[in-house]
């Protein structure tokens, strides 16, 4: 092999780049789910739809939510759960009940690194924790 | 071709048997979890008409200014960054067409007030690239902020200079212990302008300056020959902004 030291040390280096995060984050605490905090139960005992739902979907939701109260006036939303009607806000609904978006919102997101540019125009309801 | 007579009307006839289900298939189809508030105003031409002889001082004005901006989180910035969703101006500026140089002393410099006028042919809606700015069903040319990137198409093309475009955080110039929790405001970047309170339509409530107005503004369907505009209309002299560029607008004004 023509430079075969060059070469192999090139790949070593090559390697250990590659598998810097893995080797880096040997020993270190796994990666846990962090624990939202919900609102007491004399505030509210369910939410518009389901917990599985809501945690998997509530990007979906949301999104749907703003189309159809911004572009098609329809300001109403039937939950498929409860059949309750819901009026279609986040500073109105959403936020009336989860009132804490650093305990609510940002412990989730921030963990998952991910910031999503609701709070640039809504108003985050003031800081008191339910 | 061996198709009688008889089978090609049969076939005809179910095919139109299917066109008659259709709508009742659609609407089988279309069940989607939202619904309209039965407490939403309805109408098909939302329009309002000024009284201009009821608005004269800069008193009148200040209260439909700060009904409006007070509740829809509108800043007040020092500079000609200002926003502005309902103002007031001079009559060369508000009715540039009227080239009179012989106008009577209390028209020549009389103030009338400002908004968007929801064109029925609005220039805002055909030059936005993202539609963000659209027209609803029921007349109101709408924003729809998460839309929206800035361009400012849409206030090049608005004739009558309603739009205001946000250079800075409107934050910046609000106080964050007056504004209205349960409206949003806007982010940098951004285009606004009067939305004729669709939102408080929705819950069954007059735009807020017509509320604060005490009958100098009314509101109504166009469209409805025993609403309150019409009569008016009917009654009274009224004109409209630019009337020759074709934009219809709805906004009239009483002289």
């Amino acid at each position: 092999m023509y430079d075969g030291s060059k070469i192999i040390v090139g790949l070593l280096v090559f390697v250990g780049m590659m598998t810097f995060p893995f080797w880096n984050n040997i020993g270190k605490a796994a990666y846990k789910t962090p624990e939202l905090k919900l609102p007491p139960k004399s505030v509210a005992t369910e939410c518009v739809e389901g917990k599985e739902f809501m945690r998997e979907k509530h990007m979906q939701l949301l999104n749907d939510w703003r189309d159809e109260a911004v572009r098609n006036g329809e300001r109403l939303y039937v939950s498929q759960a409860n059949h309750k009607q819901y009026q279609i806000s986040l500073q109105n609904s959403c936020m009336k009940c989860h009132d804490n978006k650093e305990e609510f919102c940002d412990k989730c997101h921030n963990s998952a690194s991910v910031s999503p540019y609701c709070w640039d125009c809504h108003i985050a309801p003031p800081k008191k924790g339910n | 071709m061996d198709t009688s007579r008889r089978k090609f009307l049969t076939y005809a006839g179910v095919s139109v048997l299917g066109l008659a289900a259709m709508p009742a298939v659609d609407a089988w189809a279309s069940d989607t979890p939202y619904v309209v508030s039965s407490k939403q105003l309805k109408a098909t031409r939302w329009a309002m008409v000024v009284d201009t002889t009821k608005l004269n001082s800069e008193a009148d004005f200040a209260p439909l200014i700060e009904a409006c901006h007070s509740i829809h989180n509108v800043p007040d910035i020092p500079t000609k960054q200002n926003i502005k969703w309902i103002w007031y101006d001079e009559r060369e500026r508000v009715f540039p067409d009227d080239e009179n140089p012989y106008m009577a002393e209390a028209f020549e410099h009389k103030n009338y007030l400002l908004l968007c006028n929801h064109c029925f042919e609005p220039p805002c809606v055909r030059v936005c690239p993202t539609k963000a700015t659209f027209k609803r069903e029921d007349g109101i040319v709408m924003m729809d902020f998460h839309r929206c990137i800035g361009c400012r198409y849409c206030m090049a093309g608005c004739p009558y200079g309603a739009r205001s475009f946000n250079f800075m955080d409107p934050r910046l110039h609000l106080d964050a212990a007056k504004e209205n929790k349960e409206f949003p405001t806007r982010t940098k970047g951004v285009v606004e302008k009067c939305n004729f309170c669709y939102e408080r339509l929705a819950d069954g409530k007059l735009p807020a300056c017509v509320e604060a107005s005490k009958g100098a503004l009314i509101f109504g369907d166009l469209d409805d020959p025993k609403s309150e505009v019409r009569k008016v209309l009917k009654e009274r002299y009224s004109i409209r902004r630019k009337p020759s560029i074709g934009t219809q607008p709805n906004v009239y004004y009483l002289i």
